[in-house]
């Protein structure tokens, strides 16, 4: 398993309930169920994903995250998430406040795109970062909407969504002394667990 | 010495269940419909395909749509054209796979291809039944099945599966079972009829309580049946099976003989292929049967009677559910199927869904379809591996 994913896992407590918003191939949501007894759904639109979801037993929705999450009631979940997805829907903003209705907690991580490398990339090549967390042309990459941890921070503090925990990690999927003084320089990927 | 088996027999096929014998089972005692009336005495036939396990805990239960009936997989004869309906998906390492399920499909209460129907001698009269069978709904099919399962000595299913009608009696089962199957599968349903679906039915039933040949559902006694009635019925609901686009793909404006004649006979492709399909029909089902199978599907609405919530109604399974449909779907749309998903999510209980991205149309669910063979097929392999690992049912309960 990812270690994101590891690191997602520990915030969870044993019982909870919770939606994986483009949960893959169901990873997560088997290592919970297993490990800690949490119900729950996955949303996915990836058919390789939906068969690899319907082997392992864990339940899974094909639906599109940019239709929006109206089948679900409000706090519905104790917990939202919403792994490396966040920069590839037409409106995070949306999908943020959608996933703070339906859940208590939302659980988000996405590649920071205030990283040094991709700032050496972009000011010193003057072409658009392609890295092992960004591994995509800017003509075919579903990432539309790529922020950095001050922007999603600031975003939070505007709309008034409360951050309760943050994980700055790197390529190694580590946290290291560097990433934890300045997020959004050393940072790779941003975890966070917020609400309302 | 016996015949060398030719080798491109289609029975003969590694993935065929081969040559399979329907068999009858009589029942005696008597069944209490939801109409309010009983039938005290009555015949199911059915065909059952793999082997049942030691602790019979690998039958799966096909429930078929409306026009279907017991003959799901395999040949009745080596002369055989055409396999049972759902022999694309039936058979040795097929989706449903033979090899690892017994698989039980039966002809419900009402049908006309062997278990007691309106054309079935009514023991009272010494007459057929005609218009005087009792009428059958969703859940009194469901009892029959249940008692079917008794004799059977299946306590529990591994899977309850079926498309359109059949997945309706597959949701039913979950509700008024719930401690009898593992798994429902639902396929290309919906948790009631809509206005527009009865429509169609209601102009199907007219047709054929219309036709002279009809003589009120007594047509037996006079020699008849109501042939354009049913020929008409099937028509309209051969439209609602195909969508706008399977037709253009299949016809489009193709002419039969190429040029207009100006006049009402057949001209179109599309006029040729629904004509040929009603006469085709009309020639193997009863009418009487059509009339009750559209009826039952009408009355279909589980939710009913836990005061119109499908939430409440669905807090009752405690099986875990796969819901498919089909993009192209009008009859029952992917809408109807998310119906469902959205009342067993709200209820809490273990769903997964799948939308089937194909022009096909309803009748996609008898359809190899790559996407579909590959999702239906994956959800059945955990269905048979949670069989041969000994799941718990407790555990398999476990709500989500």
């Amino acid at each position: 398993m990812r270690d994101d994913l590891h690191l997602i896992s520990d915030w969870i407590p044993a019982d909870a309930s919770l939606l994986d918003l483009g949960c893959g191939d169901g990873t997560l949501l088997a290592h919970l169920k297993q490990h800690k007894k949490i119900r729950g759904y996955g949303l996915e639109i990836n058919q390789d994903n939906l068969a690899a979801c319907f082997e392992k037993g864990v339940n899974v929705l094909e639906q599109d995250l940019d239709e929006g999450l109206g089948n679900f009631q409000n706090h519905r979940f104790d917990y939202v998430v919403m792994t490396q997805a966040l920069q590839a829907v037409l409106r995070p903003d949306q999908v943020l406040n959608e996933m703070l209705r339906v859940g208590r907690e939302a659980i988000i991580t996405f590649p920071n795109f205030g990283h040094w490398r991709v700032r050496a990339y972009l000011g010193l090549k003057g072409r658009m970062p392609v890295s092992s967390a960004l591994p995509y042309e800017w003509y075919n990459t579903p990432n539309i909407h790529l922020c950095t941890v001050q922007d999603f921070e600031t975003h939070c503090r505007k709309s008034n969504i409360r951050i309760l925990e943050r994980q700055v990690i790197n390529r190694h999927h580590r946290s290291g002394l560097l990433a934890r003084l300045w997020p959004n320089l050393f940072g790779e990927i941003a975890i966070y667990r917020v609400t309302v | 010495m016996p015949q060398p088996i030719p080798q491109d027999a289609p029975w003969a096929a590694e993935d065929s269940v081969g040559l399979v014998e329907p068999r009858t089972l009589s029942f005696d005692t008597a069944l209490e419909l939801e109409c309010g009336r009983t039938l005290s005495s009555y015949e199911l036939v059915y065909e059952t395909y793999g082997t049942l396990n030691d602790d019979a805990s690998n039958a799966v239960l096909i429930c078929h749509a409306l026009s279907g009936h017991h003959h799901a997989a395999g040949y009745h004869s080596t002369d055989d054209k055409r396999p049972g309906w759902w022999d694309t998906c039936i058979g040795p390492g097929k989706v449903i796979d033979t090899n690892r399920f017994f698989v039980v499909s039966l002809n419900n209460l009402g049908g006309c291809h062997g278990s007691t129907g309106p054309a079935s001698i009514n023991p009272d009269t010494g007459q057929p039944w005609g218009p005087d069978f009792p009428m059958m709904t969703v859940k009194d099919w469901v009892n029959s099945q249940a008692r079917l399962a008794d004799v059977l000595g299946i306590s529990r299913w591994a899977a309850v599966i079926g498309g359109s009608m059949g997945g309706m009696q597959a949701l039913q089962w979950s509700i008024d079972y719930p401690d009898r199957l593992s798994h429902a599968v639902v396929i290309a349903a919906a948790p009631k009829l809509s206005a527009q679906n009865i429509a169609f039915n209601e102009v199907a039933r007219q047709s054929i309580l219309t036709d002279p040949n009809f003589h009120g559902g007594r047509y037996y006694l006079h020699d008849t049946y109501p042939r354009q009635g049913l020929i008409l019925a099937r028509m309209v609901g051969h439209i609602t099976y195909l969508s706008d686009d399977a037709m253009r793909m299949k016809f489009g404006r193709d002419l039969r003989a190429g040029r207009f004649h100006f006049g009402f006979d057949v001209e179109f492709q599309v006029e040729s292929y629904l004509r040929h399909q009603g006469e085709v029909f009309s020639r193997n089902f009863d009418a009487n049967t059509y009339l009750l199978m559209t009826k039952a599907l009408d009355y279909f609405d589980p939710a009913r009677e836990f005061d119109n919530s499908l939430e409440t109604a669905l807090a009752k399974p405690e099986c875990k559910f796969l819901v498919m449909s089909f993009t192209s779907d009008w009859r029952f749309a992917p809408e109807r199927s998310r119906e469902i998903v959205n009342g067993l999510v709200h209820a809490g209980r273990d769903v997964s869904y799948a939308e089937i991205d194909t022009p096909k149309g309803h009748d996609a669910f008898l359809l190899d379809i790559p996407e579909y063979t590959k999702l239906f097929g994956a959800y059945m392999h955990r269905v048979a591996n949670e069989v041969e690992n000994g799941v718990n049912p407790v555990e398999a309960g476990n709500h989500a």
